[in-house]
């Protein structure tokens, strides 16, 4: 008696051990099959439809109608003058949407009081971000629209000339990028208020009393411990900055002469836009712009590993 | 605290920072506020040139056109039509394979994590031509579906990383003592696990959807028309045909803009801690 429960009990056990075996393969099934499949596998065709030429259809009978034509799509980038301009244009991007971290940290620092009303504030700051950038690009197309807008009016009182910024093919750029800061900013933001929230009291005393303040109290004793929320923000931002798409197709499309282009807008342009079906080119493009973003995202995984493994 | 609290500082100061607040607060929000008045101004002001000045009324008829003569109400209701099952769905499979990732050592677990977030950062645009072409194929194109499963595949790489991040937070005590009374993995993760997710649940959820609500790209690529388009690719169509009546896009762009900001409004909490997931250790 005593020896069958015994052996009831190992199988038990044993049936518990293969079952933890097999139940997060189970969990993970239906995700990771999503995932592989629209996700995974498609990164896989991508790379591989850059050696192709194909216009994106099909033979009557189903075939694929490419050609392969090696590096030539890469080859031909090489030499393309908007391509050229796209990569710059996305160089800008990066460069200037750094600015949200330290005007998103500015404003953070500004609105951590305790004052009556000052949640409402908060939520009011981070508004922007909540809004679809399709609406964030028409705000801002009002804004800098020749002739009335508000930009237009304040550069004409400045200057005595206004300045139509989404139809100067030097400034293009900069204008949008600055329609894209408003929401990045706002989300830093957010980040930072976090963050400040979480910052200890007893070291900001502490410093207090050894007559920091100020700048120095700042540099030295908050943003060392600020630096989770930097990190998140550096990320969040170089994403955004190099997804930037919406705003370049709502203001511009990629106007005026293609100046304000970037990588992932010409792509759409050269694979599904009015320059017709010329996926292959269009994904060779794609597969340059992985690449940078590959980048960012190794070192944000490098680091993320240290801090798993570490623990 | 940092910086000082302004109560330590002199009257002065606070009623500085008193002011400070809604003037800075209105600038920020300029853009914003102009959109809005613009809105409610009548097109006979806008075409006598009167942009800024005193609005010689209150055209709500702004609203009723868009909602009367254009499509916006179908543009709506196709985006909830998309938005919705991305929420039910990403959820759901993020739970479990939040669930997979957090309770269990099996040795490829770090590789799976990492890959759900790797991919969660690609440029949309490696997927574009593959998931067009596959949506075409599936005869999915133009569909809600077509465009609501690829939303559910994509933002799950995001949603892991926040389920398994939270349920690694939970007490694994739990998890043991339930494993020692005899409980099966799948009733632990229905009655022990879930139950505690409540507040990453809801979390996630306005996140995800705010995310496809704002969506852009995957709305242009992969529907077109009034019968399946999102409301961002419907109100950028519609920006095409309304050169310059700006007071039909402000109206528009209001309209796009409220269902999240009233969802934002409503579970701020929620939003305001999936947004800044990490920004604290």
């Amino acid at each position: 008696m005593a020896q069958a429960s015994h052996t009831a009990t190992i199988r038990r056990t044993g049936g518990r051990l293969s079952q933890r075996k097999i139940a997060p393969w189970l969990f993970l099934a239906p995700g990771l099959f999503m995932f592989t499949v629209y996700v995974l596998w498609p990164i896989v065709e991508s790379v591989t439809l850059s050696f192709y030429d194909w216009n994106g259809l099909y033979n009557a009978d189903g075939a694929f109608t490419g050609r392969f034509v090696g590096m030539g799509n890469y080859a031909e980038l090489m030499r393309d003058p908007a391509f050229e301009t796209s990569l710059w244009n996305n160089l800008k991007w990066l460069v200037l949407y750094m600015l949200a971290l330290p005007i998103g940290l500015m404003i953070a620092i500004f609105l951590n009081q305790s004052v009556r009303g000052i949640r409402l504030y908060k939520s009011l700051f981070f508004f922007p971000f909540v809004i679809s950038q399709v609406v964030v690009g028409l705000m801002f197309a009002w804004f800098y629209a020749p002739n009335f807008g508000l930009f237009f009016l304040l550069t004409e009182w400045i200057t005595g000339k206004g300045t139509a910024i989404l139809a100067d093919p030097d400034l293009v750029t900069y204008g949008i990028i600055a329609a894209g800061l408003w929401p990045q900013i706002a989300y830093v933001m957010i980040l930072y208020l976090t963050g400040l929230n979480n910052v200890a009291p007893d070291q900001i005393e502490a410093a207090r009393l050894d007559g920091a303040k100020g700048w120095r109290m700042l540099w030295y004793v908050v943003l060392p411990q600020l630096r989770p929320a930097t990190f998140i923000a550096v990320i969040v931002t170089v994403i955004g900055a190099l997804r930037s798409f919406d705003l370049v197709s709502i203001m511009t499309k990629g106007g005026p002469f293609g100046e304000s282009r970037v990588l992932s807008y010409y792509m759409f342009e050269m694979a599904l836009g009015e320059y017709g079906f010329r996926m292959g080119y269009g994904a060779a493009i794609a597969v340059v712009l992985f690449l940078i973003m590959m980048v960012f995202i190794s070192g944000f995984i490098w680091k993320m590993w240290r801090d798993e493994t570490e623990r | 605290m940092f910086p000082r609290p302004i109560q330590q500082a002199s009257t002065g100061a606070q009623w500085l920072y008193t002011i400070a607040l809604p003037i800075a607060l209105l600038i920020w929000l300029f853009p914003l506020l102009g959109v809005a008045l613009t809105s409610l101004r009548p097109a006979s002001d806008l075409a006598q040139g009167n942009y800024f000045g005193m609005p010689s009324g209150i055209a709500w008829e702004n609203y009723v056109f868009i909602f009367t003569q254009t499509p916006m109400a179908k543009y709506m209701i196709n985006s909830l039509w998309v938005t919705i099952p991305t929420v039910i769905g990403a959820v759901s499979l993020s739970l479990m394979t939040g669930f997979a990732l957090a309770v269990y050592g099996f040795r490829a677990n770090m590789l799976v994590f990492f890959m759900f977030v790797a991919g969660n950062f690609v440029p949309f645009q490696i997927l574009m031509v593959p998931v067009r072409d596959m949506t075409l194929q599936l005869g999915m194109y133009n569909t809600w579906y077509g465009l609501a499963l690829f939303h559910i595949a994509f933002q799950t790489g995001f949603c892991t990383l926040f389920m398994r991040n939270f349920i690694k937070a939970l007490p694994y005590e739990l998890i043991e003592a339930a494993r020692v009374e005899g409980v099966s993995e799948w009733r632990i993760f229905w009655f022990i696990v879930l139950p505690l997710m409540r507040p990453a649940i809801a979390a996630l959820s306005v996140l995800v959807f705010t995310f496809i609500w704002n969506d852009f790209f995957w709305a242009t690529v992969l529907t077109q028309g009034v019968d399946s388009q999102p409301i961002t690719a419907g109100l950028s169509s519609l920006n095409g045909q309304w050169i310059a009546q700006w007071h039909l896009v402000s109206a528009g762009s209001i309209i796009a803009a409220l269902p999240p900001v009233a969802m934002f409004f409503l579970m701020q909490k929620h939003f305001i801690a999936g947004l800044t997931l990490g920004a604290v250790k």
